[in-house]
């Protein structure tokens, strides 16, 4: 048990010893989750600020929940009915979101490294719902979480992230938590969108997907990020869904214990087959279950205070 | 209750020296368990009735001295009694004040609605994690009653609340440590700075 961070920022800059500290810590929100009455007092009294400059629907209502589910106040924020049209920049907002006495912010941004900016101009604790293709640290605990919460562990599990790496956050968030964590990760996609310099992040990269799956505890499915792709990087989402989509003739082949995992929004048969989907060895609704009691978890976590762990 | 005090033991082997704190064994097995078959007693004379009776463990220290309570009262009364954990990490006031803290299993696989719970703690100091504990029972149901029994009790209290149920009353400075010790070697040991 160790945590004296302000700031989750990205997955990169934790340890094992950290990551599992927001797992178990987690765990103990997921029961929360389960009981008559699903509120906790841990955040009485403070106010988390949603700032999302780039649009979301699950994270940002899952991170909402959770602070509810603490007793924090929580505002949302979002780019269309803000200033930022106006012509504010992010420090700017930051600094007024601060005047209010915001004690969190969570902030999800189309720029890479956008919550390491805000963390230096303010004195909140900062959480990175999502800063361009960079990192999502949050999606990474929780996928963690699933799987060691369904597979009992994590080393030594072969993972197959499967899709449009190149430009996923939640793929490079998830490498650094799973390698960490000691499982063995293959990325799989077309070359153009799983580059071979992903090795150096020390995964294995195939652009065979037959071969990417077969061997595989957890495979781990990404949508096309059309929204950050800035040319055309494979010709057609049709030759995608025949050369990389998971269907059923592929879903035969994976070993029977085999589970499938999606961060969403899913594009039904896309990169996965409507019926594999809505299996019973796909996590996908758990996933969100448990980003919530992660999230609850995070922001236990960042509210302590400096100093030993002593109660007395 | 405190974790400070639930310290595992210094290194075997350790020459004492000047700058070692002191320590003394207010405690050892035998009276711990003559502690708690008294105060095992004392619930049973408190309550007559042995079916509302539920014990509820406050971890780490409270949980183990709950289980055994639990198998001197089921030997007094000749049934089970129902136990459990209730760790009260999310219900303290001061948890922006130091790291924090790491959250133990709450399992309380009974109604507490209508039952007289009897909360298990190894050292009562401040009152402060038996205000959480109360806060926290509340989230499971409406107890008929709420009674604290606890091995140690070291006196200083923040908070206007008393154990119905004490092992040892033990004074002591505000700079001492009380250390619950439960296992190979069962102790109870209080240590000067």
């Amino acid at each position: 048990m160790s945590w004296n961070k302000k700031h989750l920022l990205d997955i990169e800059s934790l340890t094992a010893e950290e990551i599992t500290t927001v797992l178990d810590t987690a765990k103990a929100f997921k029961a929360v989750g389960e009981r008559a009455i699903k509120k906790v007092p841990a955040l009485r009294g403070k106010t988390v600020v949603n700032l999302f400059i780039e649009p979301s629907t699950r994270t940002r209502i899952s991170f909402e929940l959770a602070a509810q589910r603490l007793t924090a106040d929580i505002v949302n924020f979002s780019a269309d009915a803000s200033s930022f049209k106006k012509g504010e920049t992010l420090k700017d907002t930051a600094k007024n979101l601060e005047a209010l006495n915001a004690d969190f912010i969570i902030i999800r941004h189309s720029a890479s490294g956008a919550p390491h900016f805000l963390s230096r101009v303010v004195n909140a604790s900062v959480i990175n719902a999502g800063d361009g293709a960079h990192e999502h640290p949050t999606q990474a605990l929780l996928d963690a979480f699933t799987i060691r919460e369904r597979k009992g562990k994590i080393a030594g599990l072969n993972v197959t992230i499967l899709g449009d790496i190149l430009y996923s956050r939640v793929a490079r968030s998830n490498i650094w938590a799973l390698t960490k964590l000691g499982a063995k990760v293959t990325l799989c996609g077309p070359s153009t969108l799983v580059p071979k310099t992903f090795e150096q992040m020390g995964c294995r990269v195939t652009h065979n997907v037959d071969e990417a799956i077969r061997d595989a505890d957890i495979i781990h499915l990404l949508r096309i990020q059309h929204e950050r792709q800035r040319k055309t990087m494979f010709p057609s989402i049709g030759e995608y869904t025949t050369l990389f989509g998971l269907n059923k003739a592929r879903f035969a082949k994976t070993k029977p214990d085999a589970l499938i995992m999606h961060p969403g929004p899913i594009n039904r048969g896309v990169e996965i087959d409507s019926e594999i989907a809505d299996c019973d060895r796909s996590l996908i609704l758990e996933q969100v279950t448990n980003g919530l009691a992660v999230r609850m978890a995070v922001l236990f976590l960042l509210n302590g205070g400096k100093g030993p762990q002593e109660i007395l | 209750m405190p974790n400070a005090q639930r310290e595992s033991a210094p290194p075997g082997g350790v020459v004492r020296d000047f700058f070692m704190p002191e320590s003394t064994v207010i405690l050892d097995a035998a009276a711990i368990q003559r502690a708690l078959t008294r105060i095992a007693h004392e619930i049973a004379e408190r309550n007559e009735n042995s079916a509302e009776v539920v014990l509820v463990g406050i971890p780490e220290g409270g949980v183990p001295l709950a289980q055994r309570l639990r198998k001197i009262l089921s030997d007094i009364w000749k049934i089970s009694v129902p136990t459990g954990s209730l760790d009260v990490s999310m219900h303290r006031d001061d948890l922006d004040q130091r790291a924090a803290p790491k959250i133990h299993p709450t399992e309380i696989p009974f109604d507490v609605t209508g039952k007289t719970v009897v909360l298990v703690d190894d050292v009562l100091f401040s009152g402060r994690t038996i205000r959480a504990a109360l806060d926290a029972l509340n989230d499971f149901g409406r107890p008929k009653k709420i009674q604290l029994a606890v091995l140690v009790d070291r006196g200083h209290r923040d908070l206007p609340i008393k154990a119905d149920f004490v092992g040892k009353n033990v004074p002591t400075a505000a700079n001492e440590k009380v250390q619950v010790r439960l296992g190979e070697k069962d102790e109870v040991i209080l240590e000067r700075k």
